[in-house]
């Protein structure tokens, strides 16, 4: 670990986030907690839904089905405050290994989805958090960024083209 | 009249992606870097119409060129770039925020445990 950086346990620094290569982008926090009791609030249900769409976000669960076991499926479903259309997650857990480990994939765009791999490691009282996306390509990353809320491209492509089909239309007529 | 306002809103990045063959030189960089002669030539155009589409996306900022001796280089320009990065802080965002959720899960379940292991043992 690099001794110059920024206290992991003070305020805005604790989650960081960062495209560690093309394909990979990796997210980490410390808790204070053992590492069986963070596991547990990642693979019971129950726990699950009372952080994982979080209110501060604007985020609310309208469903949260988990069945965390190796082979198991689950599938998410958020209201947003700032759109009328609920977004769903879908996948399955590819390795569950109890206070360690979980894996799972993310199925709801198809192809191109990232496998997210979330280790639980203790440090004394504390454990390290460490998630990672791993995308099949570089193109699949670039593309989830661009489909990003941040004035998307894709969303944009689209509603550019249908400015242009409907202004064509009018000029054509006019 | 109410099209030409649409059409007058339509900022240079819209209208620099307006045009199929600059979506798909987009699409080419996101990959890699390429010479205006190797669009030209995959784009099956003149080097003077490869030129024009990529001083549109340029001016946009969505690319970037370089020239190195006699071979002008194109690659994603800094609009990409921001576009990257405000995802990523959009991204840590929701994480921290999910993470400042299940830190209180975490520590309800840490002084639940502490009454269950003295009411058990």
């Amino acid at each position: 670990m690099d001794a110059a950086k920024s206290d992991p346990t003070s305020g805005k620094d604790r989650t960081t986030v960062e495209r560690k290569s093309e394909r990979e982008l990796v997210v980490t926090r410390t808790f204070n907690a053992p590492a069986r009791i963070v596991f547990e609030a990642w693979t019971r249900p129950e726990l699950l839904k009372r952080w994982w769409a979080p209110k501060s976000f604007g985020l609310s669960f309208l469903s949260c089905e988990a069945d965390v076991r190796t082979g198991g499926v689950y599938r998410f479903v958020f209201g947003h405050a700032a759109s009328e259309q609920p977004m769903e997650f879908i996948g399955r857990y590819v390795e569950v290994a109890p206070h360690a480990r979980l894996v799972w994939t993310n199925d709801e765009g198809g192809e191109g989805g990232a496998v997210t791999t979330v280790t639980f490691e203790e440090r004394g009282s504390q454990t390290l958090v460490v998630l990672h996306d791993l995308y099949p390509s570089k193109e699949a990353l670039d593309d989830a960024i661009a489909s990003g809320s941040t004035g998307g491209f894709s969303e944009a492509f689209e509603q550019l083209d249908e400015l242009l089909v409907t202004t064509s239309t009018r000029v054509g007529r006019s | 009249m109410v099209q030409y306002n649409m059409t007058a809103r339509l900022d240079a990045s819209f209208a620099a992606l307006s045009d199929a063959t600059r979506r798909g030189v987009l699409e080419q960089l996101r990959g890699t870097d390429a010479s205006i002669t190797d669009l030209a030539e995959r784009f099956h155009m003149t080097l003077t119409g490869m030129k024009k589409h990529v001083g549109v996306l340029e001016q946009a900022g969505l690319v970037a060129t370089q020239k190195v001796g006699r071979v002008r280089t194109c690659k994603l320009g800094p609009r990409r770039l921001a576009e990257e990065m405000a995802w990523i802080e959009e991204h840590r965002q929701l994480w921290a925020a999910r993470f400042d959720a299940l830190d209180k899960v975490v520590e309800e379940l840490k002084q639940k445990e502490k009454v269950d292991g003295r009411s058990k043992e």
